[in-house]
């Protein structure tokens, strides 16, 4: 649902109308509702002369014009004062920065430009000189600057089509035929509508958001958050409470920088963002700091995370800690940058040369995107490995409500290093009995010098080893250390029955929707479960048992099977899978249309 | 790069010596460079486990294991991005880089130069012996043209990068060069690289005496070693030859090399200025060029903002502004409603 707003003269009743009208065209069902200001003739940028336009479309039947827009456009302060508190948390808000002027803030009341305080930072706020960019776009023509500076309203329209993927031709002939008689209009349009069109484009909007299901809440205390912001939280978090520093080494990508924004921000508790020549020197520095003994952190999406492979192969073998969070979005190579994915599960587990078993968790809500990343450093510090944190545009890029922890509850986390109390020859691959972990030994401590690296280690002593024995038991030793990890993955959740006639297995960012149809399929007296992962390596220990339990199980996944292929695999299971790739979430109505196949 | 040096023990040679052979071919250049390292260092008045070296993939990059200090040998090109990492995490620490012309220049190019910009305390010895030796005798980046390899049969056909122009290029605060065989030099090169604030970048002529022996024989062997390194001095004329009867002379802008008698004395010579940015560059390029002598020692040296001092100052600076972060303030957030 988008809300279209702006002063009277902005012509946000006209952009609204040609949504609409394109909308209609590629088939969406829709509802609209304008809301014109009564006097039309209020001053302008005053709070009274406000007009908006919202629209609700959607594939399936609409029957209202909803509540909760996604889209905000305001097209000035006093759009921006009046229409806010209607926007859906996390919602995205498009203004034209050029109007939001000292003038223009004081007739809407506001005290503070709030495009450049904290008060829309739960918002996805894109603020644009539109009026800028449109002059820009039309500098050689021989028309007003007034004429042009009415033409914004198109440019706010093709970001609209952008974010939406709607065609420009009907509003382009449209054009064509409104301004017949003055084609300097038709063209200085068309250009802003470009100019919009290409904007979205170019800063890669996001374009899927999260939905959540208006449900009670339990009694606590409330913030709205979004994946990224919790994910950088939940390192913060996780190094605050292993009382060591920070570090994170990354390069921008879409949807993840918003990862390096918010850590970048975090200074204050001194965290180190270093922003690197690649995605290989963000992984690599981050393996350098943890060898020097901080918590070393890094996120990219998919093609990032492919560049970096050869360095978690290293951070493997050095048997240091180390986090990687993987936005997903949709692949392969570039890909659709700003669609949400599942489809690097394999990638994670197993996307290295060699045998490089790394821990895999996925957030499945914004708000578990700060658990998970808490959860990811604790085993990477516990275990001295490197652990993938999955989470996805999707989450990254949504909001919800989210239940805020007490700080003083969440557990210390003890980083352990290593200082030669008793003095013995410090063997830098001996091993804790329990979790096969490794002495975290830090440069700067005396007497513990030690050299590792990327050939394999001997046992024990560290030195280099082409021993093929010592090989063969280095690969176990590694692989046992990371299946030890069950040990700390609490029994699996079912949500119904122990048994019965289908069990929803499902991972990720597909949490809510899979939920969902298990909670309507319940509702109608069908003998079916849900199981989330959240541990996609190691799985948990009594996930077999679960499975032989149901008579079927589905797999309902955003890419073409991966997680089934690998309980096929495990557990020669006849699981069936549910998979799509088209940048959207699955939808609850899909799953329980599949899941009354299979029990029939 | 100075560090306190709090109840630094006395240190000798066998400190750094670790308990690992040494498995370079006999008669490599590495040795050299090892020995000198392992004499110098105990003088440098750091404590031991305050020295890190980080190596990349390469002969060279054995290194690290044949010094008894923290050392990580890591994976190709990326020795210069995993030793920023280690520099910011804890910038007490002394942290050298060791690294080859094909780790350095071709597969790790880019984090060499960015590196060398953000001017972190960060000591690189490139180890350049123009060929690629782990892997058996392929042309390198900084091979001369036309140089006939397994991999180039007809020769190769890319124009050779001049490691200390590419430094100086990327802004490095210190540019040398050094010779495997010049021991006296050498350690005198890495002492300065250590004292200096800010990246230090070495290129050592090294000799690969199975792939590419001799590449550097004409400035090590007796007849024409005279001719064919220009000792840099600061504040001193360019002068070399064996009779010191030879110079460089700015003609314009042209530097050109003249004879000392008749015609031109040393004071018509061009002199070394180690902060000049220009004389350093120029100095630079008489490298591949026949008609000039090698340029060895300091070829730039200035002090510039250090990178990791800044990001230590705006941590302050955030700090005093904002307040040392309290996590729950954080995770509270300026919009939250509580539900009853």
């Amino acid at each position: 649902m988008i809300r279209f707003a702006g002063d009277s003269g902005d012509g946000m009743q006209l952009t609204g109308t040609r949504f609409t009208e394109t909308t209609a065209i590629v088939g969406n069902d829709l509802s609209t509702l304008p809301d014109y200001p009564a006097e039309i003739r209020a001053p302008a940028g005053s709070l009274a002369g406000v007009s908006a336009f919202q629209l609700h479309f959607s594939s399936k039947d609409i029957h209202t014009p909803g509540d909760q827009p996604d889209v905000l456009v305001a097209m000035n302060p006093a759009a921006l004062k009046v229409h806010l508190a209607d926007l859906m948390p996390g919602g995205i808000i498009i203004t034209n920065e050029s109007a939001f002027s000292p003038k223009n803030l004081k007739l809407a009341g506001y005290e503070s430009n709030p495009l450049e305080d904290d008060k829309l930072d739960s918002y996805e706020l894109y603020s644009i000189e539109m009026s800028r960019l449109v002059a820009t776009a039309c500098e050689d023509m021989d028309i007003s600057p007034k004429t042009v500076e009415r033409t914004k309203n198109m440019f706010a329209l093709g970001i609209l089509y952008w974010i939406y993927n709607r065609p420009l031709e009907p509003t382009i002939n449209w054009l064509g035929v409104k301004f017949k008689k003055r084609p300097e209009l038709i063209d200085s349009n068309i250009r802003a509508l470009n100019a919009g069109y290409n904007y979205g484009d170019t800063v890669e909007i996001f374009t899927t958001r999260f939905a959540v299901e208006k449900a009670p809440l339990a009694a606590g205390k409330y913030r709205n958050i979004n994946g990224n912001f919790a994910t950088s939280a939940g390192l913060l978090a996780a190094s605050e409470k292993a009382n060591i520093p920070l570090f994170y080494g990354g390069y921008p990508i879409t949807p993840a920088s918003d990862i390096l924004h918010s850590l970048a921000s975090f200074r204050h508790f001194g965290v180190k963002t270093f922003q690197a020549e690649d995605e290989i020197a963000g992984i690599s520095s981050a393996i350098g700091a943890s060898f020097a003994g901080n918590i070393g952190v890094t996120a990219s999406s998919g093609p990032g995370i492919a560049l970096k492979s050869e360095a978690i192969g290293l951070a493997v073998i050095a048997e240091l800690p180390l986090v990687i969070v993987n936005v997903q979005r949709g692949g392969p190579s570039t890909g659709l940058p700003t669609k949400t994915e599942q489809a690097d599960l394999f990638q994670a587990l197993y996307g290295r040369n060699g045998e490089a078993p790394v821990p895999v968790i996925a957030a499945q809500t914004p708000g578990d995107c700060f658990y998970a990343a808490f959860e990811a450093c604790q085993v990477a510090i516990k275990y001295r490995t490197p652990v993938f944190m999955l989470s996805d545009g999707y989450l990254a890029n949504g909001s919800e409500p989210w239940s805020i922890p007490n700080f003083d509850d969440l557990p210390n986390i003890h980083p352990d290093f290593y200082d030669n109390k008793n003095g013995t020859p410090f063997m830098p691959y001996a091993r804790d009995d329990k979790t096969l972990a490794r002495p975290w030994a830090t440069p700067g401590t005396r007497g513990l010098e030690h050299r590792i690296g990327g050939l394999e280690k001997e046992d024990m002593t560290g030195n280099v080893s082409y021993d093929p024995e010592n090989h063969h038991h280095m690969t176990e030793l590694r692989a046992q250390k990371v299946a030890n990890i069950t040990e700390d993955i609490p029994p699996t959740e079912i949500l119904g029955s122990t048994s019965g006639d289908l069990l929803i297995l499902s991972w990720g960012g597909t949490y809510g929707s899979c939920r969902s149809a298990t909670e309507r399929l319940q509702n109608e007296n069908n003998r079916v479960s849900l199981v989330h992962l959240r541990w996609l390596n190691p799985l948990p220990k009594d996930l077999g048992e679960i499975l032989i339990r149901f008579k079927n199980v589905l797999i309902p996944e955003l890419n073409m099977g991966q997680l089934s292929k690998i309980i096929r695999a495990d557990y020669l299971v006849d699981a069936q899978g549910l998979n799509h790739v088209r940048g959207r979430p699955l939808r609850a109505a899909d799953i329980v249309t599949k899941a009354q196949k299979l029990i029939g | 790069m100075a560090e306190a040096t709090v109840e630094t023990p006395k240190l000798d040679r066998r400190d750094f010596v670790s308990d690992q052979a040494v498995r370079w071919c006999p008669g490599c250049g590495d040795y050299a460079v090892l020995a000198q390292v392992q004499k110098i260092f105990p003088e440098l008045g750091v404590n031991k486990e305050k020295f890190v070296f980080i190596s990349g993939i390469g002969c060279s990059s054995r290194f690290p294991y044949y010094m008894n200090t923290y050392g990580f040998h890591t994976i190709h090109g990326r020795a210069a991005a995993i030793a920023s990492g280690v520099k910011l995490a804890n910038p007490e620490l002394s942290v050298w880089v060791i690294t080859g012309d094909g780790d350095a220049l071709s597969i790790g190019g880019n984090h060499t130069i960015h590196l060398l910009r953000r001017n972190l305390n960060i000591n690189v010895m490139l180890f350049n012996n123009r060929i690629y030796g782990l892997t058996k005798g392929q042309y390198s980046p900084t091979s001369e043209l036309g140089k006939i390899t397994k991999s180039t049969p007809l020769g190769s056909l890319d124009r050779p990068f001049n490691p200390t122009a590419l430094a100086l290029g990327a802004h490095a605060s210190f540019v040398a060069r050094a010779i495997d065989r010049e021991t006296a030099q050498l350690q005198s090169m890495i002492q300065r690289a250590h004292s200096h604030n800010g990246s230090s970048f070495i290129e050592i002529y090294q000799n690969c005496n199975i792939f590419n022996d001799g590449a550097f024989a004409p400035m090590t062997v007796k007849e024409t070693k005279a001719d064919k390194v220009l000792w840099l001095e600061n504040n001193k004329p360019l002068v070399f030859g064996a009779e010191l009867n030879k110079g460089i002379r700015l003609d314009g802008n042209v530097p050109k090399v003249v004879e000392i008698g008749d015609k031109w004395s040393t004071d018509d010579l061009l002199v070394h200025d180690e902060t000049d940015w220009i004389i350093a560059m120029l100095l630079s390029n008489f490298t591949y060029q026949d008609e000039f002598p090698n340029p060895i020692g300091v070829f730039y040296s200035v002090d510039e903002p250090i990178y990791e001092v800044m990001l230590d100052e705006q941590i302050k600076f955030a700090k005093k502004n904002k307040g040392k972060g309290d996590m729950q303030t954080l995770l509270d957030g300026t919009d939250n409603w509580v539900v009853e």
